[in-house]
């Protein structure tokens, strides 16, 4: 039985379904990150999870024991906010302690809860201060502290980073990760920031208008997106997306691209794909991530299945570690990695490898993954 | 792209500032001159009331005192004829508008400022018409409710005559001071829940959720979370429902009479009484009186006041 | 799209019964926000209603339930053209024509004009605008009080300047009853337009230092700039001014008291004393309501368009 499970979970305002049956679990010690576009409903969920908002139907459960009803204090959880949501009347440590100060919780426990968490943070010299004396990144710090003084039986981030220059907000990543592993809490944390999911989850759910679109570790997501919207939204650069036709030759599957005023690309279908769902004629939609798109010599050495071609370069973009180069595929833009060092020009006509292996085919009808 | 930015930031912001000499000041010159005239009518009212009466007759109203007197002052307060034949001074209606004013400001502002959190924080259908009908008790005038009003009153004092026979104390009912805190409490809230709305609708919400997270109740998240960090709109609540209930005249000359009168209604009288001769340096040192309340928390708090009663104003 | 702050907890609470401190949380909010809600309901709806069934009675010293349909009504009609001799009511019409006209039109006006004067980076503004505003501390009796002595033939103005020298100048208006309302609205506008110069103030203070740059870049002078871009930003701002002005105007009883001096021979009727002299010294409660409802309706005739349009100017 999974720590945290949700049930068929749905939530309206008025007519307007803001969350359509979810179901989702998660293990003790897990890490879940809830992603999508905004308006996608991931903060309603959290919200619903933590008690402030009420749910429609379904249930929610830690630990096996039904909250749906349970005041947010009676759920055992703590919550950092996107804002903070300090205390501003209050100090650091008055902010730490209010939780357990309302539940009774003697003045000298406190006190020790709060110097114990303030070491681990080191948010040690800040405790007499009052939150409009803190940076940015102090209090998101302290607001991590107000939660995990409370040792609850599971952690929700409210999109904790977004209020931090970009520098800091990675430095924050990296300590959220540590505190994870070291402590080994349970955390639901919602983002729209998709290299966030992937580099703290142990378990990504995308969500798109109130329904679930994929839940899996982060490589499932990243590798085997369950369909288009998935596809395209994890990752960054995001996906190369090709409308492409099936051509069956002795029982062979092989993808056709068309370009106009050049040769069809013509490779064979990528080991992902079920054949027996691919007829001679159909139209798919061929997706490649640019990493598996480059050149010849930085291709991965261990895939079994590149395919290079000449294409024409319609643009450069160096990027300092790589060289993002872009052609043009079926109408569409196409986006290769290739060597920091490559000598490409726009206008050249260079040779691209298709890393075969790490491609996938999705139904343009369904929008699912094949 | 940012030098641009820099110096589009940096000109005309000196532009704005740098005018011709004459018109600078012709500037100055305005504003110099329109300061005396709201300074002018405090200042002779002060003159005068420091003066002997036949200077004040005899003299020129902007001329300094020759004569430095105290007396009118002490006159207002102790000895000046309210209406006909009373010679009691303005100390006792002083003290009328003093036990009218506390209650009443502080009920009507505690009454706003739980109205302000249960609209904004915790909200349920139809607040928004909950609110807009209450913020309507502010456009009212007072002459549309004033005979009801009468009439309730009336009813209060009767009730209250009948429970002083029954048990001795009537309970606060008919006793004009408690009737004029209930008025002013009932057309203050309005005003009050209008400011502590709109202050508390840009209070953060997560601030509220992080405390139900941490188990605080209703009244524990009001009382340690909001209050606390309300001081801004109370101060201007409490000026503003302070001027103006101290300010009241209609309600004042309406529902208390005689000894019971509020300051407002005492000046009015003093100030036109029809017997004797017109002692103006005394009208003025009761009006002056009657205007340090207000003045002084005014002076006090002016700067939060005017924050506050544009941020009420101009969003309502 | 607004959502609900904090859920409700009371919904999912009445499901299990066993919940009673979260229904009672959830409940708690409401039970907050009732007396309030109650105490406006029935003391500004409730009294208005009443004032407006008893527009329609004979009511005299006491309020009855004689319905008379439209008399009292038709009764104002008439007296609304009844010009030689002048009914009290149509010169209540014309002086508040006349008062509220000059008082919101001065208001605006100063108050504008000083804002914009105010706003060229003045070195002592902290001194100035405090003495613009000081006289919104003061009651409207004080203010009369103070105004009636200051303009007072006898010992004010007029002696002063003939004591300087020139006596020829004549200025009589606070003693003589068809100059009378001008003195009013003097007094009036004295007291209020320096907190619209607040209002207007805050307005330009509040304008994006982005929008004022882009025009000067576009080579609009300063004059321009406040005539094409500001004050057409400002609009919202001139709608509360307004709306507390004329609002003021219509309510305010007691500055005409005690400027003229008790209103000798009616000479400074408005509608807010001819309701009071109606209902409680004439013993004609009916025709007393009936102006009231004329008073609020009037209010309404301002607000509502007002409203109206900047609430649909929001929605856009």
């Amino acid at each position: 039985m999974a720590f945290l499970e949700i049930d068929s979970l749905r939530k309206r305002f008025g007519s307007l379904e803001i969350l359509k049956g979810i179901d989702l679990t998660l293990d003790k010690g897990g890490f879940l990150v809830l992603v999508g576009p905004s308006g996608c409903g991931k903060s309603t969920l959290l919200n619903t999870i933590a008690g402030l908002e009420t749910i429609s139907s379904g249930e929610i459960r830690i630990d096996g024991d039904v909250i749906n009803d349970l005041h947010p204090s009676k759920r055992d959880i703590a919550m950092v906010f996107q804002s903070y949501a300090l205390y501003p009347n209050m100090t650091v440590a008055q902010n730490m302690a209010f939780g357990m100060e309302m539940r009774g919780v003697p003045k000298q426990e406190r006190d020790k809860a709060v110097a114990e968490v303030a070491k681990t943070l080191q948010i040690e010299h800040l405790l007499k201060r009052r939150p409009s004396q803190l940076s940015g990144g102090q209090r998101q710090r302290v607001a991590m502290g107000r939660a995990l003084v409370r040792q609850p039986r599971v952690f929700l981030f409210d999109e904790p980073l977004s209020n931090l220059d970009a520098k800091l907000r990675v430095d924050m990543r990296v300590e959220i990760k540590r505190l994870h592993s070291q402590t080994g809490t349970t955390i639901v944390y919602v983002t729209h920031d998709q290299i966030e999911a992937m580099t703290l989850a142990t378990r990504i759910a995308v969500l798109k208008d109130g329904e679930l679109q994929q839940v899996g570790s982060p490589y499932e997501v990243y590798n085997s997106p369950a369909n288009l919207f998935v596809a395209d939204f994890m990752g960054s650069p995001s996906m190369n997306l090709i409308e492409a036709k099936i051509a069956r030759t002795n029982g062979a599957a092989s993808i056709v691209l068309e370009r106009p005023g050049a040769e069809p690309i013509v490779m064979p279908a990528p080991v992902s794909a079920d054949a027996t769902k691919l007829r001679d004629g159909g139209a798919v939609i061929f997706g490649i991530r640019p990493e598996a798109v480059s050149d010849p010599e930085s291709a991965d050495r261990n895939s079994k299945h590149i395919a290079t071609f000449p294409c024409r370069v319609d643009l450069v973009e160096p990027a300092g570690s790589d060289t993002f180069v872009v052609t043009t595929i079926a109408g569409k833009e196409v986006t290769a990695r290739m060597r920091a060092d490559a000598d490409v020009r726009p206008g050249q006509n260079v040779s691209f490898a298709f890393n075969l292996d790490k491609a996938v085919l999705f139904d343009p009808a369904s929008t699912q993954r094949i | 792209m940012t030098a641009a930015a820099d110096l589009i930031t940096a000109t005309p912001r000196r532009e704005r500032a740098r005018h011709s000499l004459t018109t600078r000041v012709v500037i100055y010159g305005l504003l110099i001159f329109f300061a005396f005239v709201y300074l002018i009518p405090l200042v002779v009212m002060v003159m005068t009331s420091l003066k002997p009466l036949d200077e004040v007759t005899g003299g020129n109203m902007f001329a300094l005192p020759h004569e430095l007197t105290f007396a009118p002052w002490i006159d207002a307060w102790g000895k000046a004829r309210i209406g006909v034949s009373e010679t009691t001074g303005i100390a006792g209606y002083f003290w009328n508008s003093i036990k009218m004013v506390v209650p009443a400001v502080i009920i009507s502002t505690l009454l706003g400022a739980l109205n302000g959190y249960v609209l904004t924080k915790w909200r349920f259908p139809g607040h928004k018409l909950v609110f807009g009908m209450m913020l309507f008790a502010c456009f009212i005038p007072f002459q549309s409710v004033i005979i009801p009003m009468a009439v309730i009153l009336g009813w209060f004092g009767q009730f209250g005559n009948t429970l002083s026979d029954l048990t001795g104390f009537s309970f606060g009912f008919g006793n004009p001071t408690v009737n004029l805190v209930f008025v002013h409490t009932v057309y203050g809230l309005g005003f009050t829940t209008l400011f502590f709305r709109n202050y508390y609708e840009a209070f953060p919400t997560e601030l509220v959720k992080a405390a139900q997270i941490d188990g605080a109740s209703f009244f524990q998240i009001f009382r340690r979370i909001l209050l606390p960090n309300s001081a801004p709109i109370i101060i201007v609540t409490v000026i503003y429902q302070f001027t103006n209930i101290w300010n009241d005249f209609l309600f004042g000359s309406t529902f208390a009479a005689g000894d019971s009168s509020p300051m407002t209604v005492a000046l009015n009288n003093i100030v036109n009484t029809s017997t004797g001769i017109v002692e103006y340096n005394v009208n003025m040192a009761a009006a002056i009186i009657a205007a340090a309340p207000t003045l002084f928390v005014y002076i006090v708090g002016g700067r939060y006041f005017v924050r506050g009663l544009m941020a009420g104003a101009v969003k309502g | 799209m607004t959502v609900s702050g904090v859920a409700p907890i009371a919904r999912t609470a009445t499901r299990r019964p066993r919940a009673l401190r979260g229904y009672l949380q959830g409940v708690l909010p409401k039970l907050v926000l009732a007396p309030s809600f109650i105490l406006v309901l029935i003391f500004v709806y409730g009294f208005n209603l009443w004032t407006l069934f008893l527009s329609f009675t004979n009511s005299k010293a006491f309020a009855t339930t004689n319905i008379v349909g439209f008399l009292n009504y038709k009764r104002l009609w008439d007296w609304t053209f009844e010009t030689d001799p002048p009914s009290s009511w149509y010169t209540a019409i014309v002086n508040m024509g006349l008062f509220g006209g000059l008082y919101v039109v001065f208001c605006l006006f100063l108050g504008l004009t000083l804002a914009i004067l105010l706003d060229q980076k003045i070195r002592g503004e902290g001194i100035l605008r405090p003495i613009y505003l000081y006289p919104l501390a003061l009651s409207f009796i004080v203010t009369g009080t103070a105004w009636k002595l200051f303009l007072d033939p006898r010992i004010g103005l007029e002696k002063a300047v003939h004591d300087w020298g020139w006596t020829s100048f004549h200025f009589d208006w606070v003693v003589n009853p068809s100059m009378m309302i001008y003195c009013v609205a003097i007094a009036g506008v004295w007291q209020t337009s320096g907190f619209v110069m607040a209002m207007f103030l805050a307005g330009l203070r509040g304008v994006d230092g982005e929008i004022i740059k882009a025009a000067q870049i576009d080579g609009a002078s300063t004059f321009a700039t406040y005539r094409r871009i500001i004050i057409p930003i400002m609009r919202p701002v001139f709608f509360s001014a307004i709306i507390i002005l004329t609002h003021m105007a219509i309510k305010s009883y007691d500055l005409v008291l005690s400027v003229t001096g008790k209103n000798p021979g009616g000479a400074a009727e408005l509608p807010s004393t001819f309701m009071y002299s109606y209902t409680f010294t004439r013993n004609q409660m009916a025709v007393g309501s009936t102006s009231a409802v004329i008073m609020l309706m009037t209010i309404a005739a301002i607000m509502v368009p007002c409203l109206y349009s900047e609430l649909r100017e929001k929605g856009r």
